[in-house]
């Protein structure tokens, strides 16, 4: 099959590799039809994940058609599934939480080491992101192998076009998360950092959850426009001061929750003798470290934040003093998509929620390199990149 | 229990290593070595189950990476072939010391062990959450401080394999099956090669 494989910085290529098997009872193979490149996939472009190898497959965004399935699986050939970037078990304790992306057994044990000693105890497994995340070969591909059929995969009604569902796969449950982190009372007043997919779906959903106002904070037009759309207010931090005009929108009280979704994913997954490295280039020039520490900052005393933003690592300089003193309270973690692709489907089934508004260019796979470099110049007008393996070369 | 520490914490997490295994040794544990390994696992299924499965060591060889091939000879005794750093295998006969059915089960290896090596394996009630295991091992590194070290180069080192094993054997009983990243056939036989 013809696969997005990582080779090193800036270098991805389209290569054939050989398909993807059944291994074990639980599992299925999937043939893709839609796949997205994720702005954490641009962390992997940019050579800032650590435990990456030559050849991997990448891609934690896709859905497609079951064309083989394991004894145990409960999915059926010919299906249309979307699959949740999580590997999650469905029986280990957290799974029975519906803590999903805490799930034991999603990591192949050897794996589980590195997690373990960074963090104390592993997560689940994630497709197409590194070796420490499981070493998965990822859906940027005409074929994946998808690990717990039975649990993670949802099932797409007959007649629904890729475009509108395969969001259910990262970044719409993780706008979603977002914001039911934030533990929305109606009348509230929602901060939003970063409109990215996930900020933008966080906007969306904050509405939802009976938000009254959101005020959506980036620097580039075009996604700021694409907030306002959604009924935001915007901020942008290279035109107005953010801390002084979030304290005079809300009458000097402060944003009753607020939500970083911009974080530093590069931070993430760093080991100390890779560090350095990450220092020297031109990443952590872009201040992004700053919306966590500027969200603390700007938030009501009382009040919640949330925190979908990847981080990975240590972070320097956290403002504990003012996150104490102001009885915050901070909710985050990867997400459970398992636990919300139902309600999310249903919610776009009902014309409730729409994300097709985010596609801005679709291309074959053979074309991804050129996706990612795209991507990767040029977040303003690029805000999101899908993939169809169907799809004629440009 | 002797007076090693003055805490709750399991003596394989003790700083005072010699004096934890000679109170380890006086739980059951045979004296087959000076390296202790303790790891416990939760498993949420039912604790008989869980001894059933692990007392038939037939079963073993599916979870456990580096074993080859476990043979049992009687109902306490069986011989063990288990891979070893450069393509070796090592072998030993061991004996079950003592049982409790669904609680315990400690072991020792007999005479002319290439590894000699002791443990006990207990299964505890945890509720809700399913079963608490915990193995604690003892043995007698081969060449010493420096085959520990190769052995550890080459992830054969028993601690290390026994916390992949007990995680290998948790995914096996919650899931029915060992997760594994391989894509085809081939890069699947080449991990458990």
């Amino acid at each position: 099959m013809r696969a997005l494989t990582w080779h090193g910085r800036h270098d991805v290529r389209v290569d054939t590799v050989d398909d993807p098997e059944i291994l074990n009872p639980r599992d299925a193979i999937i043939k893709i039809t839609a796949t997205a490149i994720c702005g954490s996939d641009l962390h992997l472009y940019d050579g800032y994940i650590p435990t990456m190898q030559a050849g991997d497959i990448l891609g934690h965004e896709f859905m497609g058609e079951v064309v083989e399935t394991g004894s145990g699986s409960t999915l059926k050939k010919g299906q249309k599934v979307v699959v949740p970037f999580t590997i999650a078990c469905g029986s280990c304790y957290h799974c029975g939480k519906h803590q999903y992306s805490a799930c034991d057994n999603g990591l192949p044990a050897d794996n589980q080491d590195i997690a373990q000693t960074l963090y104390g105890q592993p997560m689940s497994g994630l497709f197409g992101y590194s070796h420490m995340t499981g070493g998965y070969a990822g859906g940027q591909a005409e074929y994946v192998r998808v690990p717990f059929s039975d649990v993670g995969p949802i099932v797409i009604p007959e007649g629904i076009d890729d475009e509108k569902v395969l969001f259910l796969s990262d970044i719409l449950p993780t706008g979603w998360m977002a914001a039911e982190n934030a533990d929305i009372e109606p009348g509230d007043t929602v901060a939003v950092w970063g409109c990215g997919p996930v900020g933008l779906f966080a906007v969306q959903s904050a509405f939802l959850m009976g938000a009254e106002r959101v005020i959506a904070i980036d620097h580039f037009p075009h996604r700021l426009e694409l907030a306002k759309k959604f009924g935001a207010e915007t901020i942008n931090f290279e035109d107005s001061a953010v801390y002084e005009a979030l304290m005079e929108m809300t009458g000097g009280i402060g944003p009753d929750a607020v939500i970083d979704s911009v974080g530093l994913e590069a931070h993430g997954f760093f080991v100390d003798n890779v560090i350095d490295q990450i220092k020297k280039s031109t990443f952590l020039g872009t201040d992004r470290t700053h919306s966590i520490r500027q969200a603390i900052f700007a938030c009501r005393k009382g009040g919640r934040v949330s925190m979908p933003a990847v981080y990975g690592g240590f972070v320097d300089k956290f403002p504990l003093g003012a996150f104490m003193e102001k009885g915050l309270t901070l909710k985050t973690g990867q997400t459970h998509v398992q636990h919300y692709l139902p309600g999310l489907l249903a919610a776009i089934l009902e014309e409730k929620i729409d994300t097709t508004f985010l596609i801005s260019h679709r291309l074959a796979l053979e074309d991804a390199p050129k996706g990612y470099k795209m991507f990767h110049y040029n977040q303003n007008e690029v805000t999101k990149v899908v993939l169809k393996p169907g799809l004629a070369l440009a | 229990m002797s007076d090693v520490n003055t805490d709750d914490a399991p003596l394989s997490a003790s700083k005072h290593t010699a004096a934890a295994i000679d109170t380890a040794t006086e739980s059951l544990i045979e004296k087959r070595g000076d390296t202790m390994v303790g790891r416990a696992v939760t498993i949420n299924r039912p604790r008989a189950e869980l001894f059933a499965y692990f007392r038939d060591f037939t079963n073993l060889a599916h979870f456990m990476e580096n074993v080859e091939r476990i043979d049992v000879i009687d109902a306490k005794r069986s011989h063990w072939v288990v891979k070893a750093p450069g393509g070796r295998t090592v072998e030993w006969d061991a004996l079950i010391t003592d049982e409790v059915e669904g609680e315990y089960l400690a072991w020792a290896s007999q005479p002319g062990a290439d590894v000699a090596n002791s443990g006990r394996i207990d299964f505890r009630d945890a509720g809700a959450r399913g079963t608490v295991v915990t193995a604690t091992l003892l043995y007698d590194p081969p060449y010493g401080v420096v085959g520990r070290l190769i052995a550890k180069l080459f992830q054969r080192e028993p601690a290390i394999q026994a916390r992949r094993d007990l995680r290998r054997f948790k995914q096996l009983m919650e899931t029915g099956e060992v997760a594994t990243a391989a894509r085809t056939r081939k890069q699947f036989e080449e991990e458990m090669a």
